[in-house]
Formats: structure tokens, sequence, C-alpha cells
């Protein structure tokens, strides 16, 4: 501590500044938000409109001018001049201890997470609340591990990252309907034909850097979907396949008949059987992958992945064959999304090219992003709270009480997606969990905190 | 040349090859066009005609949009993702300008409700990219690389679902305001016709580009952009003000694809929430394929898109039409970065 706080707050400029937002927020929603186009009775379009409801937006936006300008920018000086270099190791040292004792919590709570589910909501009723909260969290924890490979620990932004998610699906759905092939079978294959097609998009963009791969890899993973949609004689297109064969308990079918699970193990048939084993099948998959990643992390490759995401020139130089890195990180990256996407078409029975556009890549990345980059932990948080948060909003009746009976939270989950991508990438560019754990260190291991990696830069 | 009053009919190839445009997640597979054509023969010449008419206007949009791109790009080196979701913003604020203009003020002046609809669109969108570029992208400046890409992708998403939630997700379609068109070419059983609103697109895009290049080329403002361009850090030495430039650019990107929006509105008639990805897309590609930070490439980008989308839609397969523009993309990124008339990039330690 050198100088003094100089934390003064200028209310008048905070005042017009306030005012500016006003006017451009008004500017701005008048036509978007006061004036709605409907459809009436005959089909013209009208304007409908919707005073109030600007007025408490325009308000919305001077608040937030003003809450901005008075609260927040004075307290974030004052704590950056407060705060000496050390302290943000301290407290990631803090957090460490944390993590140390929550994160066994955290898995033996998702390995409860069933019988908690059941023993609350009887068997029944449960079904819904492990297929909606437990299997679709953890497939997006499972994606969105696999691309921390390439964005997070490689670097390189991959916007088509969907792309191999549809190959594993439609290599698990083709497969198993052609031939007759196990899910125990194609998975590992689904896996393989995606790190292939990892491979195969990886070559062309090896020379990319930074934005350019980001656009290229969009454009591959739009191709894709396009083919998945025109190629009607294989896929039927917009259509989908349905009627996939689902998974069986190493040979048993979860049907009721004589020879099904319930059966077998003399127990009454119930769905929630194969709902719970789908759930232990995703778990193991998120763990074989988290466990894969971190082991891969303190190989020579993975160290490479790293370097080459903090200074592509600089590992060339050092003799790291770029080309080898850039491709093993696609290719483990991709084939962790077929793995998913395996998955995905055996717990569905059917899949369409809807399920693999653009939007689900945004929604992966912008996981990948808010749980900061590289960072398991942060990327199981984020897909925690994230898609369980929509799935939440959903269920709320008051929510459709409050917004009318068309609410519907879906769209809400991809605007505050957006917003949250923006507003991460402002205030904590490194996401949540910005702190890193070395993997080379000499004597003691040494927490990293976010102001000293410059991962990204790459 | 004879003049006609007809409206154009919904089987001119024209009116197919643009129905499915920009549509990329509620799009549906439509004929191709090029199979009925090709089996009457002998029009080979016309249909080629009609297809460049087409593919000139398209690339217009196409070209006004690629400016936006390619400016950013050139002074701050980011590539403005959500310039597509702005140029569909602007399109609707077109809609409700147009519905406000007929239904409420009454006004049915062709000429004034285009120029009414094109100054408050032009305002409004300038107004949010200069928003946008305030928010979601000046604090970040001097962050890591990725960080202003992954900004803009969020500002995209939010834009987009925003437009969905403010406004419906359907489809807004509006009357046709110009049905006027002049028959180039008469042979039976297939017709060249240019419409009046193709006119009106080309001409206002010529209009705008030549002001526009004389706002670069000629005045101080544009002295400033281009020295900002070259070295931010110098130029600022020298007394320009490097932030209010970069305010100024992207708020001309956003004038000028408020026009590509009106211009898009006019000639479709129809709008949707999601119509920013792929003209958004697109224009992107126009913009590398004319070479990044170069404006004369980027609107000859924007035309060899357009034309080679028409091109592509009425002689090979519609359904493939998107495809051919992503693996445009993907080539001239790879093969070509520094595209037809922008420098190469040097990278240095």
């Amino acid at each position: 501590m050198t100088q003094p706080v100089q934390a003064r707050v200028d209310v008048p400029r905070a005042i017009r500044d306030a005012v500016i937002a006003g006017l451009v927020a008004f500017g701005i929603l008048l036509p978007l938000i006061g004036l709605q186009t409907t459809v009436n009775i005959r089909n013209e379009l009208v304007l409908n409109p919707r005073p109030v409801l600007l007025a408490v937006m325009v308000a919305f936006v001077v608040t937030i001018s003003l809450v901005m300008s008075l609260v927040v920018q004075p307290l974030a000086a004052r704590r950056a001049a407060i705060r000496p270099d050390g302290a943000s190791v301290r407290a990631a040292q803090r957090r460490a201890r944390f993590a140390k004792i929550a994160i066994p919590f955290a898995l033996g709570f998702a390995f409860l997470f069933p019988v908690f589910v059941i023993a609350l909501g009887g068997l029944s009723g449960s079904v819904k609340w492990i297929d909606n909260f437990g299997i679709q969290i953890l497939i997006y924890i499972m994606l969105g591990l696999g691309l921390n490979v390439v964005v997070g620990l490689a670097g390189l932004l991959d916007l088509g990252y969907v792309a191999f998610y549809a190959v594993g699906a439609y290599s698990y759905a083709l497969l198993a309907k052609t031939f007759g092939f196990s899910f125990w079978v194609l998975l590992p294959l689904a896996g393989i034909l995606a790190a292939f097609w990892g491979i195969l998009l990886g070559f062309p963009v090896l020379r990319l850097r930074g934005d350019y791969l980001a656009i290229v890899t969009l454009a591959f993973g739009e191709i894709i979907r396009l083919v998945l949609i025109n190629w009607v004689d294989l896929t039927s297109g917009y259509a989908g396949i349905s009627g996939i064969p689902r998974p069986t308990f190493f040979g048993i079918p979860f049907t009721a008949n004589d020879d099904g699970f319930a059966a077998v193990f003399g127990l009454e048939f119930s769905p929630v059987y194969r709902t719970i084993f789908l759930y232990y099948v995703v778990l193991c998959l998120v763990l074989l992958t988290a466990f894969v990643t971190t082991r891969l992390r303190r190989l020579p490759i993975g160290r490479a992945w790293e370097a080459l995401r903090e200074d592509e020139i600089a590992c060339r130089a050092l003799g790291i064959d770029t080309t080898k890195t850039k491709l093993s990180a696609f290719a483990i990256g991709a084939m962790f999304g077929g793995f998913a996407g395996s998955f995905f078409a055996a717990r569905q029975g059917f899949i369409s090219p809807e399920s693999f556009t653009f939007m689900e890549s945004a929604m992966i990345v912008a996981i990948v992003v808010l749980g900061g980059m590289g960072s398991q932990v942060g990327v199981a948080i984020a897909a925690i709270v994230m898609i369980g948060g929509t799935e939440i909003m959903r269920d709320l009746d008051f929510l459709k009480a409050v917004f009318g009976s068309q609410f519907d939270p879906t769209q809400y989950r991809m605007l505050l997606f957006g917003l949250a991508m923006v507003l991460i990438m402002i205030w904590k560019p490194r996401g949540l969990i910005a702190t890193r754990d070395p993997t080379a260190f000499l004597h003691e291991r040494k927490l990293i905190a976010a102001k000293f990696v410059k991962e990204g830069r790459g | 040349m004879s003049r006609r009053r007809v409206a154009l009919p919904p089987s001119t190839p024209a009116a197919k090859t643009f129905e499915s445009f920009g549509r990329p997640h509620g799009g549906r597979p439509i004929g191709g066009p090029g199979a009925t054509l090709r089996g009457e023969g002998r029009v080979d010449m016309e249909v080629f005609v009609q297809q460049l008419i087409n593919g000139i206007t398209l690339g217009s949009i196409y070209g006004l949009i690629a400016i936006g791109y390619t400016m950013v790009f050139g002074i701050i080196g980011m590539v403005n993702f959500a310039h597509g979701d702005v140029f569909m913003v602007s399109a609707f604020v077109a809609l409700i300008t147009v519905l406000v203009l007929s239904t409420v003020l009454g006004i049915s002046s062709i000429f004034l409700t285009l120029l009414i609809v094109l100054i408050v669109g032009m305002l409004i969108t300038s107004l949010l990219s200069w928003a946008i570029e305030r928010v979601a992208y000046r604090p970040l400046r001097g962050s890591f690389r990725l960080a202003p890409l992954i900004s803009a992708i969020g500002m995209s998403i939010f834009l987009m679902n925003f437009v969905q939630v403010a406004q419906g997700p359907r489809n807004k379609s509006i009357p046709p305001m110009v049905t006027d068109v002049i028959v180039l070419m008469d042979r039976g059983n297939y017709t060249v016709t240019l419409s009046y609103r193709q006119l009106i697109i080309w001409g206002i895009t010529a209009l705008l580009l030549a002001a526009f290049w004389y706002l670069v080329a000629k005045t101080s403002l544009g002295r400033a952009q281009r020295a900002c361009e070259q070295d931010p850090k110098m130029a600022a030495l020298l007394g320009v003000n490097v932030d209010r430039t970069i305010s100024i650019t992207f708020v001309i990107g956003a004038a000028l694809a408020a026009v590509a929006g009106t211009m898009y509105l006019m000639y479709y008639g129809v709008v949707s929430f999601a119509d920013g990805f792929v003209p958004g897309i697109k224009a992107f590609t126009a913009a590398v394929l004319g070479g990044i930070g170069s404006l004369p490439g980027a609107v000859i980008g924007g035309l060899l898109i357009g034309l080679i989308e028409t091109f592509w839609s009425a002689y090979f397969s519609i359904d493939y039409k998107d495809v051919a523009a992503f693996s445009i993309l993907a080539i001239v990124l790879i093969f070509l970065p520094q595209g037809l008339l922008g420098r190469p990039e040097v990278e240095k330690v």
C-alpha cells in the first residue's frame, strides 16, 4: 500500500452517462420493443404498441448505468488498489483447499443422485428428474470437457464442434440400424470415426490461427449439417432417423418382456431402470473423459498443447511439431464429441439435423468459456448452472403466470448464454474458475493466479 | 425494351432462387429450378442474363454488409461476428418503419417511404452498433486474442434471441413495395426481366458506395480512419482520437448494413430473426474473398459471392448452395488468406 485510495464518485458525470444510455436505449428499443409486429385475423402484419414495456426497459438500462458508475466501478477501483499481487494467489489457494473437500463430495453426490431422486420422488416420478437434470447436464459436461481439450488446452477456438457430436450420433444410428451392432461395440467405433473426422477437418486448418480458424471450423460444422440435411438417401434429411436401437444391460434389454431387465432381476417393470442405467453410463463416460484429459495434460503431448496455446511461434522455435500437436488436440476433442454423440443417439432413439445446429456449438463454446477455458471443474459448474438453470425455469409455474402461458425458457436460455458470454469476457475473461493447476513445477505445486496466466494468446 | 405492369410471378427463377435465401434453420428444400429451365432448351442465353441480373442484386446486398466486416477487421483486427445480426435488426427496423408509415401515417409515396425508411434504419442501426462497440468490444482492447471474437459471438446470439423474444419467432412479411418489371428479352417460354426493385437496389448501392468512397478518400474523417488502420499508436500520437475513429468505423459499417437490410426487406418482403446468420457468413466470405481490410475488395467479393450463389443455384443444385458458400469461405481462408486485393499478413514476434 503506497498510495491512499482515491475512489471518488463523480455524480454529475454518472447522471450524464445514465441519461445518454437511456436515450440510446430508447432509440434502439423504440422500434424493437415499443412496436411489436403481430399478424391479425386477416393475415396482415399490424403494429402492437407496448409503451409500458418500453418504459420499463429504458428505466432498467438507466438504472444499470447509474449502478455501474456510482457503485460497481468505484468499488472495483478500490479493490484493485488495495489488493497486492499476492492476494489473488492466496485466494486461489483458499479455493484449492475448498476444492479438495468439495470435489469428492460432488462426485459422491453425482453417484448417489438417482438414489436421492427415487427416495424423494418415488420410482415413476423420478424418470423425468434423472433424465432432464442428470443425463442432460452430464451430456453437456461431456461435450464441454471434450471441447475443452481443443479450446482450453490447445487454444484453438472450434466453432464447429457439434459436427463431431453429429458424426458420433449418426454413426451409431446408421450402424446400429443397418448392421445391428450393439451399443458397446459402436461407442468406441463412433469415437474413432469422430476422431478420424477431427483429423480430416483439422488438416486444412493447420495453417490458420485465431479468428480465421474459428470461422473455418464454423463453416465445416455447417457444411456437415447441410450434408446431413440434403443427403436424404443416407440420413433421411430433415425427417431424421428414428427407431434407433436402445442400449441393453450387457445383452438384457430394458423391455417389459419376459427376458427384459425387470423380469430377469425379478423386479416390477418400470422405465426408470433404463434411465438409471443410462445415467450411470454417461456418468462413467464423463469421468473417463475427465480422467483421460487430466492424465494427458501431464504427458508431453498435453504440455505441447498448452505451450501451443501460449505461443505458437515459440513452440515452433523449441522444436515442437505443431502439426502433430494440433491434429492430436482436434482428434481427441472430436473423439469425446463422438462418444457423447453416440450416447445421445442411444438415449434419444431419434436424431435429426435439428439437434446439430450452430447454436448447439455456440452453447458448448459458451459452457467452456464461462467455466474458464482449461478448467474441468469450471466446465462442470457452467454446464450445471446453464443447463440445469433452464430446466428449472421450465418447471417453475409462477414464471408462466408472470410472462404468460407462451413463456418458453429455451428462448431466454440462449439470450442469457449470449449475454453471459459478453459479460464474462468483460469482467472475468479467464472464466469462473480462473486458476490453473500447473503440471510442471519446482519443489512444490503452486497455483497460478489468473493474473499470471496468459492463456488464450496463442 | 417494352415495359409492362406485371407482378413478379412466383415461378420466375428470381423468386425461386431467393425464396430460401438466408433461412439457415427453418430452411426447406426447394426443387431446383435449373432442371426445369434446362429441360426447355434454347434459352441458355436468357437464363444466363437473368441469373446475372439476380446475382448482381444479391451481390450488392452482400457487398454492403461486407464493407462493415472489412472496415472493422482493418482497424481493430477482429471479426465482428455480430455484424450479420446487426443487418437482421436493421431489416426489422425497416419493417417496423414501413408499417408505421403505411398504417399509422398513411404515406403511400414509394419514394418518400424508401427515403424515410433508409434514414430511420441507418440512424437506429448506427446507434445500435455504436452501443455494441461501446459495451461489448471497447472494454476488451488489450485482453487476450480470442476475447473480442467470443464477445462478438455472444452479442450475435444475444441479438438474434432478443429479436426472437421481442418480435416473435415467425417470419414477418409485408406486401411487395414495387412490382413493376422491365422485360429485357422475351423468347416465348422464358422472359428475362429486370424489376424496378432490382434497379432501385443497384442505384442505391452505387450512390452509397460513391458517397462512402468520398468519405474515406477525401475527408479528414476518412484520413483519420485510414491512419488508425495503419498504425493506431502513431495516429494517437499525432492527435487522432482513436477511440472515436473506431466508433465511427462501427457506425459507418452499421449504416451500410442498414441500407442492405432495407433493400433485403424490399426485395424479398420477408424477414425473420434468424436471417442474420447465413447472410452474415456469406458477407464475411465476400470480405475475405476480396481481401479483408480492402474496401473495393469487399464490393468485388460481394458481387462475386452473389453471382456464384445464383449461378450455382441455377445450374447445379439449390440444396447445396450454402455448402458452396461455406466451401468458398474455407477454401479462400486456407489457400488465399490475403484474398484478391488484400495485402499478405506478415506475422512478427
